[in-house]
């Protein structure tokens, strides 16, 4: 057994704080980038500081109290100096001094509410938002993020302090969104959340695992801001519907890496602590018919049956209805063709896949989901035809794999 | 990754202070918040317990207490990025005890709980 060393201490206190220091500092001196880089001063004062002084009795507090000496300090060699200082001095404490009081109760919601709003302001690309929504509020380093996307170090760093300097030049405030544009701002924000959640989902078994912890960073940051805008039922939606996909998490690839289809997975090995916390978000969120509120209650439908043929199609088929009148779209048709397969019949599904023949041309699920139906109507050619087609399309090797196999078996 | 932290301690002569009780559900709260508690809970004295044992192939259930010096106090499951990050929690859930609950010692043990970064070409920490 070996005490931690004061370096691990401080990177123990920083990854659970950062993101509170950040949004505190942003909101005092009025820019993202400039919070970034007091904090990091303070993170490296705290590297010096604490391996000599020993680790103070409150460390979170002493981050915090340091962070807002420099923020002062910054603002006090500014021009800006009386007129900001003024707003400071009402919005932080009087008391510098560390204590635990302030450990407990400094009131850092509605910083880190702000925090992401700027950081998934619609002036930046999605990819911009993703990267600095994953820096600042998820703490993870640029080759953390570079890992989990495939790229290179530089294209993030790049990626990330362009982003920035674009959030200064549009003069992009630190603040909560006024009322008219609340909703498509919190979109936004709920749009990279659940970009980055895709990202990771997306990751291959084998694949590093920085990319399936994607996954993890959008179910807390999703949480976070389901605690802190509580009021809106579509952000309960969206991390139910997490909750819920992230529960199939072990059961959706096989030991090979190929996927497991959903009507395939050995439910024993779903998450059931996932499952619970997806039914109490989807609760917090009832009576609403939003997106993603939607999504999660289909989710809902198959994590309620233990066995693929307990499924409720019917209720999943008219969810998906509902869904494809609030946010259209053929993929949604697609889904709900195969939800009426079950419900009603293949031939049936078949008529509504046959209709977005041309919207989805391109779309190798299209061709799988008719392979599928024409298997299950009797037509064995034309499925086989289907899937090696579906097999060509896609570009996830996995799924060719899964694609060939269904047509091997129809031969 | 997820990390299990169990409380382990003698137990005490007296009940917890109200204001520790109060500072631990704030705790709670702000773990919650930052998305990183999935759930936690007190648990009861092993009085209250029963000990299933498995022994030279015959099973035997015995009821609570148990002879152990320290008892299981709570449990925490944390969802977090790092083995630090969950140290980081424990370590504020102990500061509070220091802070108001006089004399109070204890351990908090941080347990990784198997996930699939365990497995295949995930980093050990």
């Amino acid at each position: 057994m070996t005490a931690a060393d004061p370096r691990r201490v401080v990177e123990a206190v920083w990854r659970t704080e950062s993101a509170r220091i950040i949004a505190a500092l942003a909101r005092m001196v009025g820019d993202v980038g400039l919070a970034e880089e007091l904090a990091q001063d303070v993170l490296v004062i705290a590297l010096e500081q604490w391996p000599e002084d020993g680790v103070p009795q409150h460390p979170a507090s002493w981050l915090m109290a340091t962070a807002k000496h420099r923020a002062v300090d910054t603002l006090r060699r500014q021009s800006r100096y009386r007129q900001k200082l003024e707003e400071v001095g009402r919005a932080t404490p009087d008391s510098h001094e560390p204590d635990l009081a302030a450990d407990i109760d400094d009131y850092v919601g509605d910083d880190l509410l702000r925090l992401i709003f700027a950081t998934c302001h619609p002036v930046l690309s999605t990819e911009a938002r993703a990267a600095l929504t994953l820096r600042l509020l998820g703490g993870l380093s640029t080759e953390e993020i570079a890992r989990a996307y495939l790229t290179s170090e530089s294209t993030v760093g790049q990626r990330i302090t362009r982003a920035k300097r674009t959030l200064a030049e549009k003069k992009v405030p630190i603040e909560l969104p006024p009322p008219a544009e609340a909703a498509a701002r919190l979109a936004s924000v709920l749009e990279v959340i659940y970009l980055i959640f895709n990202e990771g989902y997306a990751a291959t078994a084998g694949a590093d695992w920085a990319r399936p912890a994607l996954c993890d960073e959008a179910l807390r940051l999703g949480r976070m801001v389901a605690s802190l805008a509580s009021q809106e039922p579509e952000v309960h939606g969206l991390v139910a519907l997490m909750e819920f996909q992230a529960s199939r998490m072990r059961a959706r690839t096989a030991p090979d890496g190929s996927p497991v289809l959903l009507q395939d997975q050995d439910r024993r090995l779903w998450d059931r602590l996932l499952i619970r916390r997806g039914f109490e978000a989807l609760a917090r969120a009832e009576g609403t018919w939003g997106p993603y509120v939607l999504q999660a209650s289909i989710a809902a439908c198959h994590a309620r049956a233990s066995r693929a043929e307990e499924t409720d199609w019917e209720r999943v088929a008219a969810l998906y209805q509902v869904l494809a009148h609030v946010s259209p779209s053929p993929v949604v048709e697609l889904n709900r063709a195969v939800a009426v397969s079950y419900a009603e019949s293949p031939q049936r599904a078949l008529e509504i896949v046959d209709g977005l023949a041309d919207s989805l041309a391109a779309y190798p699920l299209l061709a799988a989901v008719r392979g599928d139906l024409l298997a299950r109507l009797g037509r064995p050619a034309e499925a086989r035809a289907e899937f090696e087609r579906a097999a060509q399309m896609t570009k996830n090797e996995g799924e060719r794999a899964l694609f060939r196999g269904r047509a091997a078996a129809l031969a | 990754m997820r990390y299990l932290v169990l409380l382990k301690a003698a137990q005490p002569a007296t009940p917890p202070p109200p204001e520790l009780m109060d500072a631990i559900m704030k705790l709670g709260g702000e773990a919650t918040a930052a998305g990183a508690l999935l759930d936690t809970a007190g648990l009861l004295p092993s009085a209250a317990g029963a000990r299933v044992s498995l022994q030279a192939g015959s099973l035997s259930v015995t009821d609570g207490p148990f002879t152990e010096a320290k008892e299981m106090i709570s449990y925490a499951l944390y969802q977090v990025g790092s083995k630090e990050e969950a140290v980081g929690w424990a370590s504020k859930f102990l500061a509070l005890h220091r802070d108001l609950w006089e004399g109070w010692e204890g351990d908090a043990d941080v347990l990784k709980v198997m996930g699939p970064e365990d497995f295949g070409n995930a980093p050990t920490e």
